[in-house]
């Protein structure tokens, strides 16, 4: 199959939607755990050719709206010392910390570069011998395997000018959050799929069997988002509960598992705290103690810094499915894509920021 | 919920130039509206059209300039000098203008290798010579190295409007049919390919080209422009949103009907880019009575630079004013924004 014609082939969608308003007997929450399926939802217009009792809520898969604000002060408080060159993924620069962001702190004249990968990060390290090259690692288990790469390489070629700012988070301990928080809504979920091409989904049989819930892992093409809700919801209408797997081209159960042992060489399970839901036990990954000498944290002496997360931030709500984007007053107001007031109007997976990007007509 | 406060970041205002200012989208349009066109205001500029058609004893010139900063300097398609020509050339000729004579003032980086230099002008000489245009005046300057990416081009441009046509965005009506020459995105996939050194096999070439030939067949056809415009910075996108704007018009675009090259697409999926905002620099869009759709397409159809010439959308009485619109495949509408500055590829 050509992916970029076959699985975005309307009559293929349609007769899908089509398929899931025939089995749908009562309303459904169903949350989309990754941002880029939040995007593809939004762009094409997915959500709209569902049946009314199909309510789609968009989850906390974004990793540059939850990448916590202590760690944005990092980046700007390393970012901003002579000598340093700090490479960082694209959308990350506009992400506001506490007082800017990285792009007006380039704009003072840091060096501040945007990186497609870790290893172009450790290449500059090795071409500038006289700077100190720091790497932003941030994401979920897609990012890690390439940040753990750099890093496992970096400490081969003890290569000392280079070190990492790590906040990779993890999806199934921020399911197992949302399930356990008072308000959960979420009856069904489509797991992220690259995420499971990583890790596979055994880590989701558990979760699945102790809160009796679904768990499809879905690709990120309309025919897949639509196909990974019929599942879902065939699962809830069927009284069943089961991790099913819609994006088998990609995804096998055990996953990529020398990814995976590159992961558990380089990181540690940590604690995290995650922007607008809190600190989430187990949720994130840091460099292990091998790798202390690569820690830009230590490196740089910002371990103390740790800006508290706003108490009552909407974008939590945003993340958790309690209010749509459009719901907050501030939505397209106050809070735009140039002026974010919140993560999840920075990044384009940010529900807020798809919401203002495509539907700011509709709700404004 | 019902004791929640609104504890988010303060909102940042940027008090320094950031390079999303120069990226085509809302940070930019916000630039021009209230630092730069407040002070130069004149009932010219304030038509906010690529050139300014000047009355001047009975004769009708456009006037018109742009400064062109590219990395590489030679890519794949083209070059700086290239751009440089054909950029002022299509701003001329999307007023409708016949191109006469061109400026040309470099600023050149210290160390700058004297036969690239020499490249770039030939090349221009070349582009200018074959749109029978003359580089007529200039200017030399030269910066510390360091304080310039190599070679910074500006060139101005001059050229003469027949008195019946009348290009602008105020002369868009309802019912008018959108037509483009060419894909689009390949200028600005082209340079960022070649820019980030990604190993992608594929050989895609700016569509880097001189229009005002083209526009002049449309012309001696009896085609009654409304409207052009090139679809560079901000791409096809950020120039329909510009046109729905000023002319206070719906723009409706069909999704299914845009060319895209099948490698541009691709690069676009894998680097998280929507074609509809990547510059083109060969690439414009055509408004034109919709009983003359037909013979526009066949007009574009005999010219080179016209053969994938194909009509994309209309103007709408019906939608929201001043917005555009793209008619999805899945059949669903969603209104096109202006993205803040440039796009920034995607972490995953």
């Amino acid at each position: 199959m050509n992916y970029l014609d076959d699985f975005r082939d309307p009559a293929t969608a349609k007769k899908i939607a089509a398929a899931i308003k025939a089995i749908t007997t009562q309303p459904w929450n169903i949350m989309e755990v990754c941002g880029g399926q939040t995007h593809s939802i939004i762009k094409y217009g997915i959500d709209q050719l569902l049946p009314d009792q199909v309510n789609l809520i968009h989850g906390p898969g974004c990793p540059v709206c939850v990448t916590p604000l202590a760690y944005i002060d990092k980046a700007l408080a390393i970012a901003a010392q002579p000598n340093v060159i700090f490479c960082s993924f694209g959308d990350m620069l506009r992400v506001p910390g506490s007082h800017h962001d990285l792009l007006s702190l380039k704009a003072q004249g840091a060096d501040i570069r945007i990186v497609y990968s870790p290893i172009d990060a450790l290449n500059i390290a090795k071409t500038n011998p006289d700077k100190q090259v720091v790497f932003f690692g941030v994401g979920f288990e897609t990012t890690a395997p390439t940040t753990a790469l750099a890093a496992y390489q970096a400490k081969q070629q003890q290569l000392d000018n280079f070190s990492l700012l790590i906040c990779h988070v993890r999806v199934p301990p921020v399911m197992q959050a949302l399930l356990d928080s008072p308000g959960n809504q979420v009856q069904g979920f489509l797991g992220a799929g690259h995420v499971c091409s990583i890790m596979g989904y055994h880590e989701y049989l558990p979760l699945s069997a102790h809160y009796k819930i679904p768990i499809v892992i879905t690709g990120f093409e309309p025919v897949d988002i639509l196909h990974g809700l019929y599942l879902c919801i065939k699962q809830l209408e069927e009284h069943r509960y089961q991790v099913e797997n819609e994006y088998s081209r990609a995804v096998k159960e055990q996953g990529n598992q020398p990814a995976q042992q590159l992961i558990s060489q380089v990181f540690d399970v940590v604690d995290r705290s995650w922007r607008g839901l809190g600190e989430i036990p187990a949720s994130g990954w840091a460099l292990n103690a091998d790798y202390d000498a690569w820690n830009a944290e230590q490196r740089f002496a910002v371990t103390a810094i740790n800006t508290l997360e706003p108490a009552a931030c909407r974008s939590g709500e945003v993340l958790q499915g309690l209010i749509k984007p459009a719901q907050c007053a501030e939505f397209g107001t106050a809070c735009t894509p140039e002026h974010p007031l919140g993560a999840t109007m920075v990044s384009s997976e940010g529900a807020c920021a798809a919401y203002y990007r495509y539907r700011r007509h509709q709700h404004v | 919920m019902s004791d929640l406060k609104l504890n988010c970041p303060l909102p940042l205002q940027y008090e320094q130039i950031v390079m999303a200012h120069g990226g085509g989208g809302r940070l930019m349009q916000q630039l021009l509206d209230s630092v730069i066109q407040p002070v130069f205001s004149n009932p010219l500029l304030n038509q906010k059209h690529d050139s300014a058609v000047l009355n001047i004893n009975g004769s009708r010139l456009a006037f018109t300039t742009d400064s062109y900063v590219v990395k590489p300097l030679f890519f794949s398609g083209g070059d700086i000098g290239k751009m440089a020509v054909c950029g002022t050339l299509n701003d001329l000729a999307m007023s409708g203008a016949l191109p006469l004579y061109l400026s040309c003032a470099l600023i050149i980086e210290e160390g700058f290798a004297i036969k690239d230099l020499q490249r770039i002008v030939e090349s221009m000489q070349q582009t200018a010579q074959q749109a029978g245009v003359l580089i007529v005046t200039g200017d030399t300057k030269v910066v510390d190295h360091g304080s310039g990416d190599g070679v910074y081009i500006n060139t101005a441009g001059i050229g003469l409007l027949d008195e019946h046509v009348n290009v602008s965005p105020a002369q868009i009506q309802v019912g008018d049919s959108i037509i483009i020459n060419s894909d689009i995105a390949r200028h600005g996939i082209a340079i960022m390919l070649e820019r980030e050194g990604i190993n992608f096999e594929s050989s895609i070439a700016s569509d880097c080209a001189d229009l005002s030939g083209l526009v002049q067949d449309l012309l001696k056809a009896g085609i009654d422009i409304r409207c052009m415009r090139d679809l560079t910075r901000g791409g096809l996108a950020s120039g329909l949103i510009e046109l729905a704007t000023t002319s206070h018009h719906a723009i409706e675009i069909n999704e299914t009907a845009l060319p895209i090259h099948q490698d541009v697409n691709s690069a676009c999926e894998i680097l998280g880019f929507d074609p509809l905002y990547i510059a083109n620099e060969g690439c414009f869009a055509l408004f034109v009575p919709e009983a003359q759709t037909a013979l526009a397409l066949s007009t574009l159809h005999r010219h080179p630079l016209g053969q994938q010439a194909c009509q994309i959308g209309k103007v709408k009485a019906t939608h929201p004013k001043g917005t555009v619109t793209l008619q999805t495949a899945m059949g669903i509408n969603r209104v096109l924004d202006l993205l803040s500055g440039e796009q920034l590829p995607r972490i995953c």
